[in-house]
């Protein structure tokens, strides 16, 4: 890899020709890294590239099995994560896991206190040198407030400095977007700025290439576990990127196919769920696309799990080709012909213990059934025909689901869902945290689907993926439904007008 | 990684049902009156309580549930089969009633865990005490000993000179549809998944709440029924009849290599937990050791039961890791 010798500084820390295997996988092939101070440098692959096993070599989760670890020009062998820590390396994961009952200052000095005499916990101390940590993130967060109830975008702040409380000078941010809203990103994206101008190393994980463009300088390409090419960002397209990471030139990545829309499929009337959302009325044709846009927490999800009868409502109906679905029966719905692809595909889409197969048997309870018993025959050709449909990758049918990458595990649970051969499915964020190769795939299928006349809702925090799918946007805000949306005229502006409350374009 | 859960299931399994083979093969060989058919029948005897109640129980399990009432279930109904005989009632009704009450104490675990939301551990203490309290009221200290023979010789009588009890014939019908129910069944399928993930089992359609109301309900008549069994094998229908059978059901379930996480293991696996710890109890008391020493050693294997699939795991994961 090539480094412009004019830069000055060294790089804080390297990777040179490191390689990893798992058994007989290789996740990594010689791939070499260099993170100077004072950039923010982009981490691009799709899932299965070797990204996350990158990431645990620089933290000291993984020894390379041949390479170096080059800290300051030097080689290192970290034995742990303790080692990367004081080293100065800290990961900043996707979901910080922060304890609710403590404070944020506690979280941040947890187990290392200022003291007082007698051992006696210093508390003035601890809420200084956190406001101290907030100011200079240029952030304001209570240092006494506890963590529960934090959102996401706040707990990966109290993440951040408590980084910087260990005198990081280099952090791995693992897609800390994902389950961002647009403000948190932008605001997130202001930290990461002061950071960088303090003259941290920041190595910056993100499936959303548009993040990249805006936050990095350099990007490092993984493919297969082999390093592509490590380059400035400067001059690149998001196609020159995207060729990187596949190797080819991707297909359209919204393939959307016009449909004239048919019959009335799902209708919702009046649904309330009190101190969720209100009077929500809307509906979807055969055949049509209708996305499902807002802000996290505006009540999309919630409705879609009223609808499919997870929660109960408290007021309204549902119906599904005319036939009214039962309040808070998930099998009664999905007997009237509607699926849900859920938000969570960890916690609500799989059992992440059990096998493909048996993941995608699960809805099959009933009809793959002889006599009363499972047919288990029926159950495994059921399965290995919706696998192979969606194109999963893996090496057994019978291997469990949780040693799939994330897009694989997304298209279990898709393909879990079309076996039932529904009429009408929702899918929550199918495309969140899923590599752009697959998230092209999913919306072939979504769209595949739409033209086979099945009716499809399609909830996304993903602006561009809504306006490249749906046919009509329908747009929430803190529970109600603000906006109905054509194809024709939804853009990015009118869609979040809508979403944030300010008048309706 | 792929194959870890399951080979270790299997390889557990396998485990429990050698270790079996092993005591039972030792027993027969250096254990004096261990290998006469009399002694046998004893054996399978005293072991059928606990083996009649991990049937419901390993499927409790599975679906990550427990209940610890069962021995005061079935106390209690060999204590209200005790009461209403001493009544004059005919055996005849007495025992769908015994069993309609297992029925309802079933119920009432099942209702508070699945409507109110309650841990099913803190429950089936709560109704562990209060059923043996009933108990109590219901008989007092009696000891009601004069069934009719008929009844006593089946429950402790075996078929001719052989080691097999007659009671031991409906429990194999019974085992034979726990296995089918388990390991055949959309049932049985949906019990792995509510246990390995209770909200993914719930976004897949499966009936959570309703699954585990039926099972509780099967274990209370399961309990009771054991609880008949019990009075009639011993000849004697006390309040404090079974007391601290739930201890053995338990060490014995997961001794078979059903997670106590819920979503993992094998019926057959149980069974072979159960006859295990029935052999050793047998050895053990024809070794004169005495009866509290004996709960030491359930104990001492309930614990080991909880560890040893967790350290076959780790040997897995760290074999599966250097072997790369």
């Amino acid at each position: 890899m090539t480094h412009p010798s004019t830069t000055g500084p060294a790089p804080v820390l390297a990777l040179r020709d490191v390689s990893k295997s798992f058994g007989a996988v290789r996740a990594l092939r010689d791939v070499s890294l260099e993170l100077f101070p004072g950039e923010v440098h982009a981490l691009a692959g799709e899932n299965g590239a070797g990204k996350s096993t990158l990431i645990k070599t620089l933290a000291g989760v993984h020894r390379p099995d041949t390479g170096q670890v080059l800290l300051d020009g030097a080689p290192v062998a970290f034995h742990g994560p303790g080692d990367a820590r004081d080293a100065g390396i800290a990961v900043i994961y996707q979901e910080p896991t922060l304890f609710p009952d403590l404070s944020i200052a506690e979280n941040i000095y947890m187990g290392r206190r200022p003291r007082r005499a007698l051992g006696r916990i210093d508390h003035k101390a601890t809420h200084n040198a956190t406001a101290a940590l907030m100011e200079r993130l240029g952030v304001e967060l209570d240092p006494d407030r506890p963590a529960r109830g934090l959102s996401i975008a706040d707990q990966q702040i109290v993440e951040i400095a408590k980084a910087l409380s260990f005198d990081a000078r280099v952090l791995i941010m693992d897609e800390p977007t994902a389950a961002l809203t647009g403000s948190e990103v932008a605001r997130l994206f202001g930290v990461v700025r002061t950071l960088r101008e303090q003259g941290a190393a920041v190595l910056f994980i993100s499936h959303r290439l548009e993040e990249i463009f805006e936050i990095c300088q350099r990007v490092t390409t993984l493919r297969d576990g082999a390093w592509i090419a490590s380059e400035p960002l400067d001059g690149m397209t998001e196609d020159d990127l995207v060729r990187r990471m596949v190797g080819r030139d991707l297909d359209e990545l919204y393939p959307k196919q016009e449909v004239e829309p048919g019959e009335v499929a799902l209708s919702v009337r009046r649904l309330t769920r009190e101190g969720v959302f209100t009077d929500v009325s809307f509906e979807v044709r055969h055949g049509e696309i209708v996305g499902l846009a807002g802000l996290v927490g505006a009540g999309r999800t919630e409705v879609a799990r009223a609808i499919f009868g997870i929660d109960r409502w408290d007021a309204g109906e549902v119906s599904v080709r005319g036939r009214a679905l039962v309040n808070g029966a998930p099998s009664t719905a999905m007997s009237a012909g509607l699926a849900l692809v859920p938000e969570d595909r960890r916690a609500q889409g799989l059992v992440m213990d059990m096998s493909i197969e048996r993941n995608i048997g699960l809805t099959g309870l009933r009809t793959t059934v002889k006599a009363g018993l499972m047919d288990r025959g029926a159950e495994r050709s059921r399965s290995l025909d919706w696998a192979v449909r969606l194109q999963v990758k893996y090496a057994r049918i019978a291997d469990t689901v949780n040693t799939l990458s994330g897009g694989n595990q997304q298209k279990v649970v898709l393909a879990k869902w079309l076996a039932t051969g529904p009429r009408v499915l929702i899918v929550d964020e199918p495309t969140r945290g899923i590599d752009v190769g697959t998230k092209a795939e999913v919306h072939r299928l979504l769209s595949q689907l739409a033209a086979d006349g099945v009716a499809v809702l399609m909830i996304s925090s993903d602006l561009p993926e809504i306006l490249g799918m749906a046919d009509r946007v329908l747009v929430m805000h803190e529970g109600r439904l603000t906006a109905e949306i054509p194809r024709s005229d939804a853009t990015e502006e009118t869609v979040m007008a809508a979403a944030t409350g300010r008048a309706a374009a | 990684m792929a194959d870890i859960s399951l080979s270790r299931a299997v390889r557990w399994d396998t485990v429990v049902g050698a270790l079996l083979i092993v005591v039972l093969l030792f027993s027969f060989g250096f254990v004096d009156g261990f290998g006469n058919a009399l002694n046998l029948s004893f054996l399978i005897g005293n072991t059928l309580p606990i083996a009649l109640i991990a049937l419901p129980m390993t499927l409790l399990v599975v679906s990550g549930e427990i209940d610890l009432s069962v021995a005061s279930t079935a106390g209690l109904s060999g204590a209200v089969m005790g009461a209403l005989w001493n009544q004059g009632m005919a055996i005849e009704t007495i025992i769908p009633i015994c069993l309609l009450l297992g029925v309802v104490c079933g119920l009432v675990n099942g209702l508070l865990v699945t409507k109110l939301g309650l841990p099913s551990l803190a429950v089936t203490i709560g109704t562990l005490a209060a059923y043996r309290g009933i108990a109590q009221i219901v008989l007092g200290s009696d000891a009601v000993t004069d069934f009719p023979a008929q009844y006593l010789d089946f429950a402790s009588g075996r078929i001719g000179d052989t080691f097999i009890p007659y009671a031991f014939l409906p429990f194999l019908v019974l085992l034979a549809i726990a296995v089918v129910a388990l390991h055949a069944t959309p049932f049985g399928r949906s019990l792995f998944a509510i246990g390995a993930s209770e909200e993914a089992a719930r976004f897949a359609g499966i009936r959570v709440k309703r699954q585990k109301l039926i099972l509780f309900t099967l274990t209370g008549l399961m309990a009771s029924l054991t609880g008949i069994f019990w009075a009639l094998h011993y000849a004697s229908a006390r309040y404090d009849n079974a007391t601290g059978l739930e201890l053995s059901v338990v060490a014995a379930v997961l001794l078979g290599g059903i997670d106590f996480d819920g979503g993992k293991g094998t019926l057959g696996g149980a069974i072979a937990g159960v006859f295990l710890l029935g052999a050793l109890q047998n050895v053990m008391s024809l070794q004169d050791v005495s009866a509290q020493s004996q709960i030491v050693v359930t104990g001492v294997l309930l614990v080991l039961s909880v560890l040893g699939p967790r350290v076959a795991r780790q040997i897995a994961v760290v074999r599966a890791q250097s072997s790369g």
